[in-house]
């Protein structure tokens, strides 16, 4: 299955779209727009895989060992974290949403109101 | 916009996506079949060149230095706009809780623990050129290892350790710091955030070389702002327990 990677970062991408879509709670739509942002993560990883390749880490292994590509690794990890702290930004938001509206069901919020 | 205009949309617009889809899956590289070449030039050339031994650190914080800052600002401002919309201007005292850990066994080992993840966090970080880890993971590691105080002990312990006084300084020396060692480079005439002290011992504690520094303000700033963002989530929690008169 030389794909299956891909088909898997594809899939995670949309049904967390399809969640965001029909979502009924601003809290689950916040997590789904997670679950999107982590099919980025398995593409990037997908792409940058060396078949046979160890980690980029030469601490013990002699260098020019087969290894996969480092790139794709460093994006990864530093925006885990980034997308953490924006997470969390959105869920402030909904808290303040809620605390304005009395409700989280983006249906139910109607007109944005200053 | 109602929910069915919104799925009506998303049909046409999804059916799109998929095609998009299948297609680039047409003409992608097969999994494992790498082309580009950036991976085999790194894993050569960084420990001749760099002496790190961990290349995906010297990527985050050397080759690749300036766009980790930027990620290092989204990280400020997002942590900088949940304080804006969470944080109250007069605190809030939850000191009658009531939530102490009662059983000794719990608080002794979970002290221990915090301990020893404490440590693993520092040991992250501070060889985060040599193996596995580095300034983000630690970061991470050790915003986790604080918040255990809350677990095993009390709120009350929690927010001795992690309250606005403490980490909102901490904070700023992550960013700023960051900036200065960038700067600093400037002043000798070579460009930002060029690696000054470099290339270190391969496998020391300063085989970064001045990156790093670089690396430790990250793993700074990333603890910082994880801590500023559950301590103000927590408060968010505590206080109304706490004016009910409720226990955890």
């Amino acid at each position: 299955m030389s794909v299956a990677p891909y088909l898997v970062a594809g899939w995670i991408c949309v049904i967390g779209i399809y969640g965001i879509v029909t979502s009924r709670n601003l809290i689950h739509l916040a997590l789904c727009l997670t679950v999107t942002q982590s099919s980025t993560y398995i593409l990037l990883l997908a792409i940058g895989y060396v078949k046979g390749g160890g980690p980029p880490i030469f601490k013990g292994v002699k260098l020019g060992t087969t290894a996969v590509d480092p790139v794709v690794q460093s994006l990864t990890l530093t925006d885990i974290v980034v997308s953490v702290t924006v997470l969390a930004l959105i869920l402030a938001l909904a808290l303040n949403v809620h605390k304005e509206a009395d409700t989280i069901n983006p249906d139910e919020i109607g007109e944005l109101s200053g | 916009m109602t929910r069915r205009i919104r799925i009506a949309m998303f049909v046409p617009a999804l059916a799109v996506l998929g095609g998009l889809l299948a297609w680039s899956l047409v003409a992608i590289p097969k999994f494992g079949d790498y082309r580009g070449p950036y991976g085999y030039v790194l894993n050569r050339v960084v420990v001749p060149e760099r002496h790190m031994s961990n290349v995906v650190t010297s990527v985050v914080f050397d080759y690749r230095g300036f766009d980790t800052m930027g990620e290092e600002f989204i990280l400020f401002i997002a942590v900088t706009g949940i304080v804006l919309l969470l944080r109250k201007q007069e605190r809030d005292d939850a000191g009658e809780l009531g939530d102490e850990i009662g059983s000794p066994g719990v608080r002794i080992a979970g002290t221990l623990a915090v301990g020893v993840s404490v440590l693993v966090a520092l040991w992250l970080i501070a060889f985060g050129f040599v193996t596995p880890g580095g300034g983000f993971q630690g970061g991470a590691a050790l915003a986790s290892s604080v918040l255990l105080v809350f677990l095993v002990a009390s709120w009350r312990s929690w927010s001795g350790l992690a309250n606005d006084k403490v980490l909102d300084p901490l904070e700023g020396i992550g960013a700023g710091g960051y900036v200065v060692v960038g700067l600093v480079a400037l002043v000798d005439g070579l460009p930002f955030l060029t690696n000054l002290l470099g290339p270190g011992k391969t496998g020391t504690l300063v085989s970064g070389g001045s990156a790093t520094f670089v690396n430790w303000c990250a793993g700074i700033e990333v603890a910082a702002a994880l801590l500023v963002l559950f301590s103000e989530f927590l408060e968010e929690y505590i206080v109304p327990l706490a004016r009910g008169g409720g226990t955890t």
